[in-house]
């Protein structure tokens, strides 16, 4: 699960910063958006950025993305199994 | 007639399911058991397949059911009580796989107590994502059909074999373990199904109230309302049935017969025989295409139309029918021009417009007026063609009645009037790639038969006339009307939202002519300001003071009179196409920056056709080209869209491209073959050029014979060479192109043309006056055609530029017939490419739009899909519509510091 020795993806500039979410964050999320955790886009845990993260299906990741048009755009994803 | 009594409600879902044995009976109005549909009489038989029950097609008979007539009658379900059940072939596979993942003792799902906690969790997770729900299931599905033994009852399974279209096979075993197969009847199967418990079937991906498995084995058949499959009636006055009559027909004989022999006892082989027909009919009855089944023919041949036949294909009733209908209240014809009307205007035929109508109900405000259309009647413009009263009964308008229908025209009634002037209607043209291909116009009648419309607004519609047809549409209430007038008239798409600029805008001789009106030392006397100002209806009560006299007449310069259609107060500056020489901009950018509104004495002094600066609406210096008002990039219609509306900016529009029109028709504009004629020093130094860069190329090559010539990284020596002449050789070009320039001055058309941006570049002068330079195929100099050359005139092997494609020569000179093929092979390439352009394009835009036109923009900011599922949490990342923005960014900050700064020295 762990990254692989010596070589950190979330150093390259291509890779936004990524983040688990924690309990009482998810629960704000879902309320926010009035959604279920079935209607949130998904992530593979496979996906190099969550086995990183050692992120575990059910988790949300909070991806901080630079954005042309809007500067910093936060997106999230639940990790799904593959 | 009388309309239709429809029940008016809403839809608030839609749901889909099996129809249970239950429903089916339920929701039936008669058995339908007599293989027959009318006596000898030609009256519907009872119990038969025409049964009154059923509703009626027959005019003067009365439906049992609801007492209704033929048209009011919308038709009722009966059913035909099937001797034994028969797979419904639409659910034959589905079967299959429930069997297989099923026990066959106690019908529990074929997973441990674990496993279905497990996967009912995962079903939970997946929601209604359905490829991922899919996947699950068919992982369900292989894990339980490889189970041999129940884990709940211990029973053992046989495997199954399934034999299209609807028979199955179960392996079983003899006590001397021998395989023998045994075919499972569809009671049996029917059994089975029953058995699986309601708990267990989310997991073989069925919903346990709305389709339990067993449904999928036929009991009961629903027979299709009368309606469904009307007869008809030849002129020899022989009745010929549906087709769904026809199948229903032999699915009830075989169904009698199958009843009678099972009733005397017949043996077990000749009823299972008929069961085999019984289940043919019924599933050629559903579908008659089904692969493995001979289609049922009619008696000339011809395969019947069966139930998913109507469905299904282009003409079936989803793609023809739903997704796309025939529309009423349309028109279609050839388009052509027409400068004199608004951009937001379309000419429409009176043929046409006396066609078309528009329903106005009657008010104590219009009944005057509309008393006099139903009196025109329907062949008199402008007339009616029909009157609805009260009672909503619709009334044709003849000849023979419209005086007593103008007679009895009340308030309360409606009057399908004719197309007037100012009435509001969609315009369109195909292919519809864009929200731009359907705008809203106002109509203006008019005589021929042709529509007519403003050159202004062919962008967005990509017409032209040489053939084009367009539709239009007339909205028939005040909702849709309103709808159009506010959301799809032409003036609201000014802006386009692909780029946040303007997509309608001037074109060719509307850039041309703005440019011939207000370039330096263009004057106009006072006759023909007036006239101008008339033809560009521009009202104003006082002309400005001439600008200057000499000998007593009167001068306007070209940017006085622009000035007037310019709304009051706009200020801004912007170097235009015309700037060639920064130097001559900078003077006056420098003075604007220091002093904002610096005095237009002093701007007038520093003008440059290059820079254009605007003060207060007034045109101080720089002459108007395709960045004034022009497609695409015009600033000065961007501006006036945003800061005035887009109702100023379509006056603007109107009238400024017929300010265009007036000028240069009077001035006089034109571009024939001496517009590209070079004096003959100039022709001398292209040849010399041309002369120079051959002689290099020969050196290129001799180099490379000699192997001189370095390799540049990552390219081979032949690449090497190659790109080291294309070089050379397109130096010539662009050398050639600009003595060629030089000689060619703002006097010439064909240069105004392409330095304004109206029309062409001046590569095309270039090609036509000096040089066409390079042909190349892939980017490539041109090398195919025999071996070592392209054109057996040249020796083979030779890498010599006039060997490979490079035309000395321009249009005006003529090309040598090698360059003449040349040319032609270039030519090729480029249509083939624009060929095969459209058809990837139009293919990928058809699979993205089908992906994506269910996504919306919900009340929260973020994008979704019908069921919630979020794509982007804030649309666009940035939450900007592209049409309001400025150049696709959210806002031009320098524009509003710019107008802060001209509001705060307006108030000083």
């Amino acid at each position: 699960m762990a990254a692989k020795k010596g070589f950190n993806i979330f150093a390259h500039e291509l890779v936004p910063e990524h983040r688990i979410l924690s309990e009482e964050e998810k629960e704000e999320l879902l309320k926010k958006y009035k959604i279920k955790i079935s209607q949130l886009p998904q992530i593979k845990a496979k996906d190099p950025a969550v086995q990183a993260l050692g992120a575990k299906p059910g988790d949300i990741i909070e991806i901080k993305r630079k954005s042309p048009t809007a500067g910093v755009y936060y997106y999230y994803r639940i990790v799904v199994e593959d | 007639m009388r309309e239709m009594q429809s029940i008016k409600k809403v839809i608030g879902s839609i749901e889909f399911g099996i129809l249970s044995p239950q429903e089916i009976r339920k929701m039936s109005a008669a058995e339908i058991t007599v293989p027959d549909t009318y006596d000898d009489d030609g009256y519907p038989i009872e119990g038969g397949l025409m049964d009154k029950r059923l509703g009626v097609i027959d005019p003067g008979l009365r439906c049992e059911t609801c007492g209704a007539r033929y048209g009011e009658c919308p038709g009722h379900f009966g059913h035909i009580e099937l001797a034994r059940p028969v797979i419904h072939v639409g659910f034959a596979k589905t079967i299959y796989r429930i069997l297989e993942s099923t026990c066959r003792e106690c019908g529990r799902i074929k997973l441990t107590e674990e496993e279905i906690k497990d996967y009912m969790k995962k079903l939970e997770l997946v929601g209604d994502r359905k490829k991922a729900r899919d996947k699950l299931i068919r992982e369900i599905h292989k894990k339980a059909k490889e189970r041999m033994v129940c884990p709940h009852c211990g029973a053992p399974q046989f495997p199954l074999k399934f034999e299209r279209p609807t028979i199955y096979w179960e392996v079983r075993k003899d006590e001397l373990g021998n395989e023998y197969r045994h075919r499972m009847m569809p009671t049996e199967i029917r059994d089975r199904l029953e058995r699986i418990p309601d708990r267990d079937l989310p997991l073989l991906g069925l919903h346990p109230e709305k389709s339990r498995p067993e449904w999928m084995v036929l009991t009961v058949l629903p027979v299709p309302p009368v309606t469904v499959r009307p007869s008809i009636t030849l002129e020899s006055g022989i009745r010929a049935e549906d087709d769904l009559t026809h199948k229903l027909v032999d699915i009830l004989r075989i169904n009698n017969r199958l009843k009678t022999n099972i009733e005397a006892g017949a043996p077990q082989l000749i009823i299972e025989d008929l069961w085999d027909l019984l289940q043919y009919h019924v599933t050629t009855y559903i579908n008659n295409e089904t692969s493995g089944v001979p289609p049922a023919k009619h008696k000339s041949g011809r395969p019947l139309k069966t139930l998913a036949q109507r469905l299904k294909g282009k003409e079936g009733r989803f793609r023809g029918n739903l997704s796309g209908k025939r529309v009423n209240f349309s028109a279609r014809t050839v388009i052509s021009p027409d400068p004199m009307i608004s951009i937001n205007e379309v000419g429409v035929p009176l043929a046409i417009a006396m066609e078309l109508t528009v329903p106005e109900k009657v008010t104590e405000f219009n009944i005057e007026k509309l008393r006099e259309m139903v009196l025109n009647g329907p062949e008199k413009y402008p007339g009616a063609n029909y009157v609805i009263d009260p009672q909503g009964r619709r009334i044709k308008l003849m000849e023979s009645n419209k005086e007593k229908m103008a007679d009895m025209l009340d308030i309360g009634w409606t009057v399908e009037r004719h197309l007037l002037d100012g009435d509001i209607v969609l315009f369109n043209r195909q292919p519809s790639l864009h929200r731009m291909s359907i705008m809203a116009h106002r109509v203006r009648v008019m005589p021929y038969k042709t529509f007519r419309l403003n050159l202004a607004v062919c962008p967005p519609y990509n017409a032209d006339f040489d053939g084009d047809e367009m539709n239009l549409h007339v909205p028939q209430t005040e909702e849709a009307q309103a709808e159009a007038r506010i959301l799809m008239e032409v003036q609201n798409h000014i802006i386009s939202p692909r780029y946040g600029g303007p997509i309608i805008g001037g074109i060719q001789d509307h850039i041309s002519g703005g440019y011939l009106l207000t370039r330096e030392g263009a004057y106009f006397t006072r006759s023909e300001v007036e006239q101008m100002l008339m033809f560009a209806g521009v009202d104003i009560d006082k002309l400005p003071e001439p600008d200057k006299v000499e000998n007593g007449v009167e001068y306007w310069s070209g940017k006085t009179i622009f000035s007037l259609l310019l709304p009051e107060g706009l200020t801004i500056w912007y170097r235009n196409k015309l700037c060639d020489d920064p130097s001559k901009c900078e003077p006056l950018e420098k003075l604007i920056e220091e002093k904002l509104l610096p005095d237009p004495e002093e701007v007038k002094k520093l003008a440059y056709d290059g820079f254009v600066y605007i003060q207060n609406g007034k045109l101080l210096s720089g002459a108007i080209d395709k960045k004034a008002y022009g497609r695409e990039d015009g600033k000065i219609l961007d501006i006036i869209v945003r800061e005035y509306g887009v109702e100023r900016a379509r006056q603007f529009l109107d009238q400024v491209t017929k300010l265009a029109i007036w000028v240069i028709t009077h001035k006089g504009f034109t571009t024939a073959i001496d517009d590209e004629d070079l004096p003959e020093e100039a022709m001398d130094r292209i040849k010399e050029i041309i002369r120079e860069a051959e002689e290099r190329v020969n050196r290129l090559i001799e180099a490379y014979k000699a192997g001189e010539l370095e390799p540049l990284p990552g390219k081979t020596l032949e690449e090497t060479l190659e790109s080291k002449i294309m070089a050379v050789l397109a130096e010539a070009r662009d050398n050639a192109g600009k003595v060629a320039e030089q000689y060619l001055g703002m006097n010439n058309f064909a240069v105004i043309m392409a330095k304004t941006g109206a029309r062409g570049k001046i590569l095309n002068i270039t090609q036509m006056a000096a040089l066409l330079g390079q042909q190349s195929i892939r980017g490539k100099r041109l090398h195919r055609g025999y071996r070592g050359r392209v054109l057996s005139h040249f020796k083979p092997g030779d890498l010599g530029a006039r060997a490979r494609g490079f035309i000395v020569n321009s249009y005006k000179s003529g090309l040598t017939p090698q360059e003449y093929f040349f040319h032609a092979m270039g030519g090729r390439e480029g249509l083939v490419d624009t060929a095969v352009r459209t058809a990837q394009s139009g293919y990928m835009q058809r699979r993205l739009i089908n992906a994506l036109q269910d996504l919306k923009v919900d009340y929260d900011g973020t994008v979704r899909d019908p069921t919630g599922i979020i794509v982007q949490f804030r649309y666009g990342e940035d939450g900007v519509d592209p049409m309001k923005s400025w150049q696709g960014k959210t806002v031009d900050v320098e524009r509003v510091i710019v107008r802060s700064l001209l509001k705060l020295r307006a108030k000083r």
